[in-house]
């Protein structure tokens, strides 16, 4: 009744005693301990995730109490997969478990925010012009009102703004430049879809609809290894964690399980009571080296040498001597082994290796009709015959009546069908021994890597079979595995130089060669490549290796992961349950793509997307290139002729846009909506028009001239990213030329300092503040918001309802509404549906119905990946026609209603009926899916283009009709898709699905427990009752090619730019040398000592993925702020101690932060956490006078010409599947202490802008 | 002067004792989560220990000397053959000590309150104004003593327990009777006195009533019934 009154109990206190007084039982009240079960009490639980970065897709249980949000804990309901396995559960770690924080925190964005200053021009700007567009032009077009705003990025004097007001501004900004400059000009960056993929498709629809780019992210963060497009023509396919369990030898390669993939690492502590083996590779003592039963610690940047070396003991003692069985039959059926290659002789006698022999470049074609120049070839032991087997690309595309369906593995000749073994090496038929040129790296010299004497031309002897060409002339072709066995310095008896007979010859990829540059003990390296193929030989591939992004971030990513890559596809292990690549990296497997893809680029109502490798834009935009001082003759091949390879990566990325291999934003150097009005004005077909003025050079492509105005991006929304605190690599070239304001970028431009400069771009005064507006959509008060013109408060991972899938485990689960969006946030799905009807009703008296043209390049999985079979000709040069679709992009008419934007955003529009879906190579009808959806979601009553359609209305709308479509959500779309496939395999794959057949998961199902999803053609695993998710494993057992140009796993790459580069075959090469510290070291001293160290930006213990660095348990956790780890050693020669303030700088900028002294650390090497905010706790710079930056300060994207490849089988773009990735870990820093700790927290002596909020 | 007199000093002990005692309850039934100490150790450690102490065993034993000496009838320690003027001694000795060491420590507080960083972000208004209070009510206790020590015949002192004893018997008319006379530092005194029993309930000085005096006492288990 009362507190007080229930306590005035002193004359019945003790009711008893025991324990002879010792004890005693008392009346007292006991109310109070309600409080504590209150504490603990809750109104209801919701299920959701945590959105946007975090490849761990756990199920939480979010807790609401008073309608608020209060914490939430793990979600323990998983179904069970397979019955030999152990739980799914638990699944989450500290950073999920924190998330809730951000909720009601400080850095919760609560309203729009606008920059004053731009808010105070704008409602100017208004009242005088009336109409919004011309407002806008007003503020853009005037150099001094623009510059007045845009320098004021990220200097803070935000102010709130009501939404009808900012929707209206950015919906002005957009219509202003897609009629003045055109619809490409305007961006949208948004990473991992996987993670929230209605919130991402909100943006992306939103853009696709009014013909903005869409920018990838998976190459841009470096996470997309090269490698896995170039060996199986996939993206990135890896086993569940829970395969792990099924392996029994176990590497992580650079990869910290425990602390990165945290609800995962069970599964790996686990299999060890089983008996498995856990190999460590890693050059720091991280989490993961604990686990480790062998340690390996090579120096960082060197793991290709380590893989090489591995290789080499493989290949000798399990192939040369035939040990294996399983392995030789392995690689004859399942890689490019036998395939033979043409041998093209030098002028001084000795050969190198060419290109894949193909099947036109025999008489009649080998009897091939349809794409002879993309078969080809190898020897049959059976018939003694040189045969075009089953598989290769040529074999998917076009083919007709009785040659349709032999796009197979079957060990089969394609034209009789006749039963065949490949031979794996001319060796026993040889017509005599070629001495073949390989090109040696390990001999570069670089100022912190260490190098051998050996000739950087290396030549071998290997076993050649002489052939006759269509056109009368003798060849000399080898077998892949000829010249793999050569590469790796093997002595097979064949004579001549540069191979090892024993382990200890100090010949290139030896175990006692790598010593030298890797620093591990040659016996690790045998033991460890032994005991790996052994077991992968006993067990018919259980060998796995776990990898990180760690080796992917290196300019040479490549290297490192096809050298591990070989190791596993010599074993066998690839495709094989507990066997195989497993990279867990930045692309969380967004399972329910085809049905996703439909709505994320509004294919619904226009094809095809503007979609934009977003690397190559960053560099260009942010004019990184008129820093760059990597030329391309350093890394080309010493076989190549430096004469025929001029030019910088701009010029290559240039070329390789205009000859229709990668994409480009903007696309023309002129608005796509003048050039075809244009068009028509001629009388002209738009096309045709285009083509013809591109060769007079009337019309040009926009990156050849990147820092005309005309050319700017001019609008980015950023939303679900982080991208100026984290993924920005040359942050502050982003922000001097990108933004136009205060930036810490030290170095001088070409122009100033002189240098190589491009060939093919046009070299101009820089530009600055290219950007008119930045708007970006966030929960928190981020670097990147900081830098905004506009914030837009979105709703938080526990306020919205979207779909979350990985690539870690099997189940589709959702995000869900556990409160309503708090303050004035809305759902990314409302507020770009805001924008969108904003945009539609600024639109009349500027747009109308328009033509755009939009320029495609050759697409992977399209039949336009067979472009360019035998050369690379450039019709610019003349070397050949202009040919869209071929010799240069697609150019393709879009019409689009600008008017009717928010109409279609809000429908499912009518191409679905029309023309079906599909994905990856195959088609399929989709009516039934769309009529479904008619029923479930209704369909609109106004009238309008939209009538009669689905809507689209919520975020709920949307999720159901990504689960309709998609056949890992539908059984019946999973059946008709793996009937499609098997119309080109020529084999029945429908049993995969049809057990499934009836089930269909809506949004409701997976709220109510995490489903798991059906096998789809889409991926090349299986979702089944017993076999764990293993990539590969359709290929392997179901004999579904992979998507390279033999239909096998490559090892040997034959683009001309990859034999120009040296990667025909796997190498090692050591770290480029980005030259950004010698020309600043001493040059700004402050009295301490100065060391150079490697800087490597490694995943955190206490943020990203499920939280950010600013999250304040977290920032408890660990130590307040930004830091950096640096080794004893390092720290005792610059007189740093534990926790002082360093700084960290080269001519890219500067970071401010504590140093973590650690034994951790090797000498040399330092590691900061990537994305940590510079938004805590970072004080200001000695070096650039502003304050200190992120991670990205210091780096510089680079670009390698062998990713912009593209018209090639396997090496065509594909968006997040190939193109170029932002390395960073080649860097080096200085580091020093600082002496002046300057918070720069006085007042802004500039005068303050006051505009009224809302 | 009289009229305020009344007010002060036959009123206001009336209105600060009720709501000394109805706000604790109240405070105490309604807001079980405030009634606390509101320790800030954990902010600033410095000098705590030695500060706290003194300031607490300090006012600890002022509170006690206070109480004994206002409330002790002046004919049971003249039974007891101890003369009024012997106990203004006994009451000047001890207070200064006890006043002191309350000074010495409360002076520590009160500067870490204001010029800690950490301690200060937290205070709440409240939590100064208290510290302030007692701080200023200390000083102007410390300043009677030389005044007292120019009436060592304890007469003053008489009338100050007759007002105490006529408050508490409800006899308010007698009370102002015999502070009337007093000087204004000792009428001072007692005002800030009953404001900090009015302002009791609203601060932090609540954790006064839950001291865990009986813990010393209590066996080694106790258990609580259903």
């Amino acid at each position: 009744m009362s507190h007080f009154l229930d306590r005035l109990n002193f004359f019945r206190k003790t009711a008893d005693t025991f324990s002879g007084e010792h004890g005693i039982v008392t009346n007292e009240d006991r109310g109070w301990e309600d409080a504590y079960r209150a504490r603990w009490q809750h109104d209801k639980v919701v299920r959701s995730t945590h959105g946007v970065n975090c490849t761990g897709s756990c199920s939480w249980k979010i807790y609401v109490k008073n309608g608020l949000v209060t914490w939430e804990t793990q979600q323990t309901d998983y179904p069970r997969t397979r019955d030999d396995l152990p739980n799914h559960e638990p699944r989450g770690c500290q950073r999920g478990a924190s998330y809730s924080w951000y909720l009601y925190s400080a850095n919760r964005v609560k309203y729009p925010m606008v920059r004053g200053r731009l808010l105070k021009l704008w409602r100017a700007a208004l009242a005088e012009k009336k109409d919004p567009v011309d407002a806008w032009a007003s503020i853009v077009e005037d150099s001094v009102k623009a510059t007045e705003y845009k320098s004021q990025r990220g200097l803070g004097g935000f102010v709130r703004a009501t939404w009808d007001e900012v929707n209206q501004l950015i919906a002005a900004a957009n219509v202003y430049t897609t009629k003045q400059y055109g619809p490409d000009r305007i961006y949208g960056f948004s990473p991992i879809p996987a993670m929230s993929m209605v919130s991402y498709a909100a943006g992306s629809r939103y853009l696709s609809l009014i013909g903005g780019a869409c920018g990838s992210f998976y190459d841009w963060y470096c996470d997309l290894p090269p490698a896995s497009p170039m060996i199986w023509g996939e993206q990135t396919d890896v086993p569940e964690s829970a395969d792990w369990y099924n392996s029994t030898f176990l590497m992580m390669w650079g990869s910290n399980v425990p602390q990165t993939r945290t609800p995962d690492a069970h599964f790996m502590t686990e299999v060890r009571y089983k008996g498995a083996k856990t190999v460590v590779v890693c050059p720091d003592y991280s989490e993961a080296s604990k686990f480790a039963d062998i340690w390996l610690h090579p120096k960082q940047g060197t793991d290709a040498a380590v893989a090489m070396a591995m290789g080499h003991v493989i290949l000798r003692e399990f192939h040369l001597d035939g040990k294996s069985e399983y392995f030789t039959d392995y690689v004859r059926t399942k890689t490019d082994f036998p395939v033979l290659v043409l041998l093209d002789r030098r002028d001084d006698g000795s050969y190198v290796n060419g290109r894949f022999l193909r099947a036109s470049d025999l008489t009649g074609g080998a009897e091939q009709a349809n794409n002879p120049e993309w078969k080809t070839l190898a020897f049959d032991e059976n018939s003694g015959k040189l045969i075009v087997p089953n598989g290769s690309i040529g074999f998917r595309w076009g083919e007709k009546e009785g040659m349709v369906g032999k796009w197979n593995l079957e060990p089969k000749e394609s034209l009789s069908g006749a039963e065949t073994q490949l031979r794996l090496s001319v060796n026993d038929i040889k017509d005599e021994v070629a001495p073949v040129a390989f090109p040696y790296f390990g001999s570069t010299q670089h100022p912190h890597f260490a190098c051998t004497e050996h000739d950087a031309v290396q030549v071998r002897n290997v076993p050649a079979k002489k052939i006759k060409l269509a056109d009368g002339s003798e060849a000399l072709v080898a077998t892949v595995y000829d010249l793999t066995l050569a590469q790796y310095g093997l002595d097979r008896g064949l004579g001549g130089g540069n191979v090892a007979k024993t382990y200890d010859d100090d010949v290139p990829y030896t175990p006692a060669w790598q010593e030298r540059i890797t620093g591990t003990p040659r016996e690790q390296i045998i033991t460890v490549a032994r005991q790996f193929a052994e077991n992968a030989d006993k067990t018919h591939g259980k060998s796995m290796i776990i990898i990180g992004a760690a080796m992917n971030h290196w300019y040479h990513m490549d290297m490192n992961y096809r050298g591990v890559i070989n190791m596993l596809m010599m074993c066998g292990c690839v495709g094989q349950s507990g066997g195989g690549w497993s990279h867990y990296v930045g692309q969380e497997k967004l399972r329910p793509q085809t049905g996703w893809t439909a709505l994320a680029f509004a294919l619904d109502w226009h094809r095809p997307p503007r979609h934009m490798n977003s690397t190559s834009f960053w560099y260009i935009h942010s004019s990184q290139w008129r820093h760059e001082k990597l030329a391309m003759t350093e890394v080309l091949s010493p076989l190549a002729d430096p004469k025929q390879w001029q030019g910088t990566q701009i010029d290559y990325n240039v070329r390789s846009v205009r000859m229709g291999w990668l994409p480009s934003a903007p696309q023309l150097d002129q608005n796509p909506l003048a050039v075809a009005k244009a068009a028509a004005a001629a009388g002209e077909e738009p096309a045709p028009y285009v083509v013809k003025s591109l060769k007079s050079g009337q019309l040009g492509f926009a990156f050849e001239d990147p820092d005309n105005p005309a050319n700017f991006p001019r609008n980015l929304f950023v939303w679900r990213s982080n991208l100026l605190g984290s993924s920005g690599k040359g942050h502050e070239y982003f922000l001097k030329y990108l933004l136009g304001t205060t930036h810490g970028v030290q170095g001088k431009d070409l122009g100033e300092e002189g240098g190589e400069k491009p060939l093919e771009v046009k070299w101009r005064d820089a530009a600055h503040g290219k950007l008119d507006l930045l708007v970006t959509l966030d929960f928190r008060m981020s670097t990147t918001c900081m830098y905004s013109d506009i914030v837009l408060p979105t709703a938080t991972w526990y306020e919205k309802n979207d779909l979350n899938t990985s690539d870690m485990h099997p189940f589709i689960h959702p995000l869900s509404a556990a409160v309503d969006p708090a303050w004035e946030s809305r759902t990314d799905w409302d507020i770009f549906k805001g924008i969108a009807k904003a945009f539609s009703e600024t639109c009349p008296g500027h747009l109308g119905v328009e033509k755009d043209i939009v320029a495609l390049p050759t697409l992977h999985d399209t039949p336009t990946e067979l472009a360019q079979p035998l050369d690379v000709k450039d019709w610019k040069k003349g070397e050949c026609e202009l040919i869209p679709g071929k010799t240069a992009p697609s150019l393709i008419v879009v019409e689009r209603d600008y008017p009717n934007t928010y109409r279609k955003f809000t429908a499912l529009g009518p191409l679905m009926s029309k023309i079906g879906n599909g994905g990856k190579g195959i088609n399929w009808n989709t009516e039934h899916e769309v009529e479904a959806l008619a029923t479930l979601n209704y369909t609109v009553q106004e009238e309008g283009v939209s009538k009669g359609l689905p809507r689209i209305e919520s975020d709920i709308d949307a999720a159901e009709v990504i689960l309709m479509l998609a056949p890992e959500t539908n059984g019946h779309v999973a059946v008709k898709s793996w009937a499609a496939l098997s119309k080109i395999t020529g084999r029945d794959h429908t049993h995969l699905a049809i057990p499934k057949e009836h089930e269909k998961i809506r949004f409701r199902d997976i709220v109510a427990q995490p489903r798991k999803i059906i096998s789809s053609p889409t991926w090349s695993g299986l979702e089944d009752e017993k076999v764990s998710y293993n990539a590969g494993y359709t290929n392997v057992h179901e004999l579904i090619p992979w998507r390279t140009l033999t239909g096998r796993q490559q090892f040997y790459q034959d683009h001309p730019w990859m034999l120009g580069f040296g990667e025909a075959m796997c190498a090692y090469r050591p770290p480029v040398d980005m030259k950004t510290v010698e020309p600043i070291i001493g040059q700004k001293p402050n009295g301490n000592k100065e060391i150079v160290l490697n800087f490597i930006t490694p995943h955190q213990k206490w943020g990203i993925h499920s939280t950010y660095t600013d999250n304040l348990l977290m920032l408890t956790l660990s130590r307040g702020g930004p830091i950096i780890w640096i080794s004893e050693i390092d720290a005792k020669k610059a007189g740093i101690e534990d926790n002082d303030w360093i700084e960290a700088y080269n001519l890219n900028g500067a970071i401010a932060a504590r140093a973590v002294v650690s034994q951790r650390v090797p000498e040399g090497m330092s590691m900061m956490y990537h994305a940590q905010e510079k938004i805590v706790n970072t004080p200001g710079s000695e070096i650039t006078g502003t304050r200190g930056g992120i991670h990205n300060s210091v780096t510089r994207a680079v670009l390698k010409p062998t990713h912009m490849i593209g018209g090639y089988a396997q090496q065509s773009y594909g968006f997040n599947y190939y193109g170029t990735v932002g390395s960073n870990r080649d860097e080096f820093i200085i580091v020093r202490k600082m002496a002046k700790i300057d918070w720069m927290d006085d007042e802004t002596s500039s005068e303050a802008t006051t505009v009224e909020a809302h | 002067m009289s009229y305020l007199d009344t007010l002060l000093f036959g009123v206001y002990p009336y209105l600060a004792g009720a709501v000394f005692l109805l706000g604790s309850l109240a405070r105490f039934d309604r807001d079980q989560f405030t009634w606390k100490a509101h320790s800030s150790q954990i902010l600033s450690n410095k000098n705590m220990r030695l500060a706290s102490n003194l300031f607490h065993v300090g006012i600890l034993l002022l509170f006690l000397g206070h109480f004994v000496g206002l409330l002790t009838p002046p004919e049971l320690f003249h039974a007891l053959g101890i003369s009024a003027g012997a106990k203004q001694i006994l009451a000047i000795v001890a207070g200064s000590v006890a006043g002191l060491m309350c000074f010495v420590g409360l002076t520590m507080l009160v500067q870490r309150r204001l010029n800690d960083p950490r301690v200060r972000a937290t205070s709440t208004r409240m939590d100064i104004f208290i510290l302030l209070l007692l701080y200023v009510q200390l000083i102007l206790g410390l300043l009677t003593v030389p005044v007292s020590l120019m009436h060592m015949d304890g007469g003053n002192m008489l009338l100050l327990m007759q007002w105490a004893r006529n408050v508490v018997t409800f006899d308010p008319a007698e009370a102002v009777a015999a502070i009337g006379g007093m000087g204004l530092l000792f009428k001072l005194h007692i005002f800030l006195g009953l404001t900090v029993f009015l302002v009791f309930p609203f601060s932090r000085l609540v954790h006064i009533w839950s001291a865990p005096v009986t813990y010393v006492a209590r066996p080694y288990q106790v258990v609580r019934q259903r």
